[in-house]
């Protein structure tokens, strides 16, 4: 995949040195990033880091007050929002909210609902769904536009431990099935750390960004979240049960081994056993 | 056929209720109800203002409509505080609607009929006018409808998939002033906003699909104006608000209905 780190080719989304105001206090002060083809990104930082409003100035919602935010030509965008604030006054299905805003056939309805794990939800009412089951609703929608690259802001906000690494797990199969790159926001040191290639740590500007390792040992981080990083890390590993059998050199001692470059091939030996 | 003032009548309420229908359900789903408040009441400046340019009525009302709808509308984007903001555009545009009515003879010893309309008194030009503006309103909905719908669901979804919430919302805003223009002579300024909301509100409980609200509230709309002209013609009774007041009783049925359904 020609998506060397810096070798000149095409990202998906990119920010470079942006700033975003609101009513004169600065959100976010001189970002600079990139994402490329295939990449799993994860943004991370306390409440009112900016983290959303990254997200938001990259697909084009809040406008830069300095700066520049580029998508690729033609660039197919999934979004999953934090939470669908439903009106109560709105009745409408599943099926009909996947065909939004595109219309889409009934065997892909089927199909990406049974690809998030909800058959036979198409007749249920979207107010009527469960936190996990509105994510993965959502999710659904999401990838019927097939995306190049797919935007979670907070995904599972709401959930519980198990459901939000289910959630996880489904995202990182989706990944692997459709290739599509990831750029995911996470409030504090989510499990989904670890199964990122990048970790983008900021607080109002971009503390410290590399692999996972890198970032959880940085002193910026630590200054950020203090210690409990490994614990994280390591409940990951618990969840998830990765068995990196081409592990790289790593000395994280239960850190997942994510040595997985920009541009790697994905497929190296991710030997899921999903527990 | 169009001679007789009670089938004119009946097809104003029925055209009317095909716009009001469909829009009445994205001023429900967006809690767009003291919006549509301000749009119509602001109306009667309108009324005041065409007649004492010697302009027609329903150029007056729309213009004032949509320059209140778009004033509402950019303080909204600027995060005034809505509720409050409303009820003060609202009542502010009636009075100053009613006391610039007063320098108009003209309109002042006809007043009930704008406030309340006058469905029985409908020409052939106004039942012409309220067709067209509803057809528009009708057009310019099933045009954007899958954009309207996704930004009212979400707007940062909208914007994801390429569209922009603030042209969806323009859309509406310019369907209301049509809307508020044509149907002032049907319900009366008052009561626009009562047309929009309370078919909507009834057809909530009756449907699962966003469209399916959208048609039934039309349909609950329609009957309500045929039930309300029937009660008109028995009872004596001023027709505009009987109109509301059989849509309120649908309302109280299906709700009632919809309770029992749940049970």
């Amino acid at each position: 995949m020609p998506c060397l780190p810096g070798g000149g080719v095409m990202a998906l989304l990119s920010a470079d040195h942006i700033s975003v105001r609101f009513a004169g206090a600065e959100a976010l002060q001189d970002v600079t990033m990139r994402l490329d083809p295939g990449e799993i990104v994860t943004v991370v930082g306390p409440n009112g880091s900016g983290k959303s409003t990254l997200i938001r100035a990259l697909l084009g919602i809040v406008p830069v007050s300095e700066g520049r935010v580029q998508r690729m030509a033609g660039l197919r965008i999934g979004y999953v929002p934090q939470r669908l604030m439903l009106d109560r006054s709105l009745p409408i299905t599943v099926r009909r909210f996947l065909s939004l805003p595109a219309r889409v056939s009934d065997a892909a309805a089927t199909g990406a609902l049974a690809r998030v794990g909800l058959p036979g939800l198409k007749g249920a009412q979207m107010v009527g769904l469960s936190g996990g089951q509105m994510q993965r609703v959502l999710l659904a929608r999401a990838l019927l536009a097939e995306p190049q690259v797919l935007v979670l802001d907070e995904p599972t906000q709401g959930l519980d431990q198990p459901g939000e690494a289910s959630f996880y797990r489904l995202i990182e199969e989706v990944r692997k099935q459709t290739g599509a790159a990831v750029l995911m926001v996470s409030h504090d040191l989510h499990v989904v750390m670890a199964a990122s290639d990048r970790v983008i740590c900021l607080n109002g500007h971009v503390c410290c960004q590399g692999t996972p390792h890198v970032v959880s040992s940085a002193p910026e981080y630590r200054a950020l979240f203090g210690l409990g990083t490994k614990g994280a890390l390591a409940l990951y590993q618990h969840v998830h049960d990765h068995d990196h059998s081409d592990a790289p050199e790593h000395d994280h001692p239960h850190g997942p081994k994510h040595g997985r470059k920009p541009g790697h091939d994905h497929d190296h030996g991710h030997g899921h056993a999903h527990v | 056929m169009f001679d007789d003032f009670l089938v004119r009548a009946v097809l104003a309420g029925v055209g009317l209720s095909l716009a009001t229908g469909p829009l009445g359900s994205f001023v429900v789903w967006r809690r767009m109800a003291y919006f549509g408040d301000a749009t119509s009441h602001a109306a009667i400046l309108g009324v005041a203002l065409a007649l004492a340019a010697d302009l027609p009525v329903v150029i007056g009302t729309m213009v004032v409509a949509l320059a209140m709808a778009v004033t509402v509308a950019t303080l909204a984007a600027k995060g005034w505080a809505m509720d409050t903001t409303l009820g003060v555009l609202a009542h502010s545009a009636l009075a100053f609607g009613l006391v610039a009515v007063s320098f108009v003879p003209a309109v002042r010893t006809d007043l009930s009929a704008w406030l309340f309309g006058d469905i029985l008194a409908v020409s052939q030009m106004d039942l012409a006018l309220v067709w067209g503006g509803a057809l528009v309103v009708v057009g310019l909905l099933v045009w954007r409808w899958q954009g309207l719908l996704t930004a009212t669901l979400n707007e940062d979804l909208a914007h994801a998939s390429g569209l922009n919430p603030d042209r969806e919302r323009l859309v509406l805003t310019i369907a209301l002033a049509i809307v508020v223009a044509v149907a002032i002579k049907v319900v009366g300024a008052l009561l626009i906003a009562a047309m929009l909301i309370v078919p909507a509100a009834a057809a909530r409980g009756l449907s699962r699909n966003p469209e399916g609200m959208a048609v039934m509230a039309t349909v609950i709309g329609a009957a309500s104006a045929v039930g309300g002209l029937g009660l008109s013609l028995l009872k004596d009774t001023p027709a505009g608000p009987s109109i509301i007041v059989v849509a309120s009783l649908i309302f109280a049925a299906g709700t009632a209905f919809g309770q029992r359904m749940k049970h």
